[in-house]
């Protein structure tokens, strides 16, 4: 049986899962922090009353409602593109992967699309209580589709828990615990929902910075709201970006232990160090034909002290590797560096931040504030590149070590699969393009009292304030269904 | 797992019925929404036009979970019919996720746009239509057979197979099925003319579901011998008068409960009914094959502990599911308004 679609075809397959995947999850990676951060700022509102958070809570509301939204078409297109592009992978790994990517869609999927709607439209049809347990239902909902669907790639960079049947060549479950808890999810799903807060932080604070200097420079107090939101910002950055940078590091050992390929290709090492002083590299230009990193610029023995934990520990390099089981490295070598140095700047600023604030000028710092509006879209760069440097350094395996790249493709011809990327490119930036404008502009205007139109009738401690004829007609019909 | 092993029912039937069971809430569920995506076409106004969207804002994100879980299901339920489908319906499938882009962003987006409101009512209307007409001819092109190879693991046809008349008469009953779902979901969630024009439009989309009915049902039996003698041999004649019989009688309920001034909510009842009874039929021809006549359920099913993992999953999460999701439809029980909305 000739298992293999063409060559074309399948490079295309792989540009156009590389594509719908990437736009896909830029989605989830800010609505998984920001599920969490509504739930919050809704606790907070119902606990303390205070206003700005409930009308922190209806800004960022909006904005979750179309980045959800987006996320939700996008994602559909990936539970399909593993059978029409990736049908040979499917029918051999799906009997493994199947079921956790059914808990996922159970477990997950369900929860938020069934509170979603609660959360945005049920406010004052369910009270206050069930409203903000469907807020942190939502919350959850998001985190265990990142439970599951990490699980799930995961196994694909360290496969466990499994037997090959030797007709079908499927892989068949034998332990499922094995399977889900496979070696390297526990570091992923960390250092991706990690990520995934800090992206939410950043973009976050970002928008609080933006308005703080808008304000200043026309001349106005900034509102409450715009105070809180980038002050809860850089709380988060000085807290967790310090915590992922320890957890991206123990990701990387664990891959070193698990891929070491892949890790290689990270650092550069074409040659080995069997007497250990392997150095750290910088910059280089990965040159694959001739095996060797040309300008290097590196620091002598520092990557045997992180790899290894020693000046003289012993790493091995991509010359023991045969070359049909190289990943491109040029690709891993700078998305990892382009990942490592924003993770490096979200320290610096939260750190910079802490100061303003024990100083007590954390909103009277215009170039702190820059600095933020800058970073703010960083978290969605560092983790594409970080997503680049752990899928291409699996490269040429779909399930490492075990399916190779080339022959998990559907036999489909390449103008099929070339008319429906076009299709998708077209399509994604037009219409993801579109919903990020309107996010934008959402975004350009501050947070204040205008955001609480239906807190009057919506929410208990404010109640008297401002009916409009509208909203009581509606409060009344509801009443007469009743 | 230790304790499920001496059970001797069939998981391969179960994990059928649990497939097909998403399928048809899919079914019935979207086709409600896509439905009204059509019907905006028909009802240009502002405020018609909040309202129809209005009805379906806060249950269309779950109701297109269930299309997830098919698909997801089937992929791991049943992997290798997975593996043969999507690649053999490669173009309806991508045609009809692009059409969901576009109705499901409508949703939010339209709210959002300035000059392009209308655009998005536009993208609303034709992507609802398209991924209608799409699901229906996906589901024609599996009645009517993929071509497989040798070895019973790979789709062996090419990338316009799918493309025939019977397709897509069945794109287009599909369209119109859903068109019915969606008219009378509006009698029952809206007042005064809007009801009223949708009750016209919905026993119009009524007399043309139950005359597509008829003609692919005739069809389908010509396409392959094993439907043939499935229906029109032995006991299957007797079934076939009676489903025919029960889709008349509800076809002649459905017309009387649309007529002007009678209750709400029995036209969008019996529309469903309509549905879960095609839906039955459409069983009755494929069992036992998933890939008609080419793979039955077996050959394509997921090992046994494949099947047992996710069972019990199934069983204890989805009536959880059914439960909030009636609970989320409960909460938005009633007559919608044009300002019911957090926008």
């Amino acid at each position: 049986m000739d298992a293999s679609a063409p060559p074309d075809a399948i490079l295309l397959a792989r540009i156009q899962f590389a594509f719908t995947v990437s736009f896909h999850f830029l989605f989830p990676a800010f609505t998984i922090g920001l599920a969490s951060y509504l739930a919050v700022l809704n606790g907070l509102w119902l606990r303390t009353g205070q206003p700005h958070y409930l009308e922190l809570f209806r800004y960022w509301v909006k904005i979750f409602a179309l980045a959800f939204a987006m996320g939700v078409v996008s994602g559909l297109v990936m539970s399909y593109q593993f059978g029409t592009n990736w049908s040979v992978f499917s029918d051999r790994a799906g009997p493994v992967i199947g079921g956790p990517m059914a808990y996922e869609v159970l477990s997950a999927f369900f929860l938020e699309a069934g509170f979603l709607g609660i959360m945005l439209f049920g406010r004052d049809r369910v009270g206050p209580g069930l409203h903000m347990a469907a807020c942190v239902m939502v919350a959850v909902g998001t985190a265990f589709s990142a439970f599951w669907i990490l699980s799930v790639n995961s196994w694909m960079h360290t496969p466990a828990g499994f037997t090959i049947d030797p007709d079908t060549k499927q892989f068949l479950p034998v332990d499922y615990w094995q399977i889900i808890f496979n070696p390297s999810f526990p570091y992923r799903f960390v250092h991706t929902v990690t990520a995934a807060y800090l992206t939410t932080a950043f973009i976050v604070g970002g928008v609080g910075a933006y308005h703080l200097l808008r304000d200043r420079a026309a001349g106005r107090e900034s509102s409450n709201a715009t105070r809180t939101m980038f002050s809860m910002a850089m709380w988060m950055a000085v807290l967790v970006a310090p915590v992922q940078i320890v957890v991206g590091d123990l990701h990387g050992l664990n891959t070193l232990e698990h891929q070491p390929q892949k890790v290689m290709a990270m650092e550069g090492h074409y040659e080995s160090y069997p007497e250990g002083q392997a150095p750290l590299y910088l910059f280089g230009l990965p040159n694959d034909e001739a095996q060797r990193l040309d300008y290097a610029v590196g620091i002598p023995g520092a990557s045997s002290l992180i790899l290894g934990h020693r000046f003289d520990a012993p790493i091995e390099g991509l010359d023991t590797i045969p070359d049909d089981e190289q990943p491109p490295v040029a690709i891993v070598f700078w998305s990892f560096r382009i990942m490592v140095a924003i993770g490096l700047l979200m320290l610096g600023l939260g750190v910079w931040a802490l100061i303003a604030r024990i100083r007590r000028r954390l909103y009277a710092i215009p170039s702190l504030h820059r600095a933020a509006v800058v970073m703010g879209p960083s978290g969605l760069i560092a983790v594409l590149a970080g997503w680049i440097t752990t899928e291409v350094g699996r490269q040429p395996y779909t399930v490492y070590n075990l399916l190779r790249t080339s022959d998990s493709a559907a036999p489909l011809d390449a103008p099929a699969v070339a008319a429906s990327l076009i299709a998708f490119v077209v399509v994604y930036f037009a219409v993801f393009g579109a919903g990020t404008w309107y996010i934008l502009r959402l975004m350009s205007h501050e947070p204040g009292p205008s955001e609480s139109r239906l807190a009057g009738i919506a929410d208990g401690p404010i109640r008297t304030a401002g009916i409009t004829p509208a909203q009581e007609e509606q409060a009344r019909s509801r009443k007469r269904e009743d | 797992m230790s304790i499920t092993e001496g059970v001797s029912i069939d998981l391969t039937i179960v994990w059928a019925f649990i497939i097909a069971f998403a399928v048809l809430v899919y079914v019935v569920l979207d086709g409600f929404d896509l439905g009204i995506g059509m019907l905006f076409a028909l009802e240009p106004g502002k405020s018609e036009r909040d309202v129809m969207m209005n009805s379906v804002a806060p249950v269309w994100d779950g109701n297109e979970t269930w299309l997830i879980l098919g698909g997801g299901g089937l992929f791991a339920a049943f992997p290798l019919a997975y593996a043969l489908i999507l690649p053999a319906l490669y173009v309806p499938i991508i045609l009809m996720l692009l059409a969901l882009i576009f109705r499901g962003v409508a949703f939010e987006f339209r709210w959002r746009a300035r000059a392009w409101k209308r655009g998005w009512d536009i993208c609303f209307i034709w992507g609802s239509g398209l991924a209608a007409f799409s699901q229906g001819i996906a589901l024609g092109a599996l009645l009517q057979g993929i071509a497989i190879d040798e070895a019973g693991r790979r789709y062996a046809g090419g990338w316009w197979d799918w493309l025939t008349p019977f397709t897509i008469t069945v794109g287009v009953a599909l369209m119109i099925g859903y068109a019915l779902l969606g008219a009378s979901w509006l009698v029952m969630k809206t007042t005064g003319t809007l009801q009223g024009r949708m009750r016209r439009v919905a026993l119009r989309a009524a007399a043309g579901t139950i005359v597509f009915i008829g003609i692919v049902s005739l069809w389908t039996p010509f396409l392959q011998e094993g439907y043939y003698h499935r229906w029109f041999t032995g006991w299957g004649i007797g079934v076939a008068i009676l489903v025919g019989l029960s889709v008349l009688g509800i076809g002649a309920f459905l017309a009387r409960s649309l007529a002007p001034g009678r209750g709400d909510r029995a036209p969008f009842f019996l529309a469903l009914a309509l549905f879960v009874l095609c839906f039955g039929g459409l069983g009755v021809s494929m069992y036992p094959y998933i890939i008609p006549t080419e793979i039955t359920i077996w050959e394509a099913a997921a090992p046994r502990a494949s099947q047992i993992f996710m069972l019990v999953g199934a069983l204890i999460l989805v009536p959880i599911i059914l439960a909030y999701t009636g609970y989320a439809y409960w909460v938005f029980r009633g007559k919608v308004t044009p300002d019911t909305g957090y926008h």
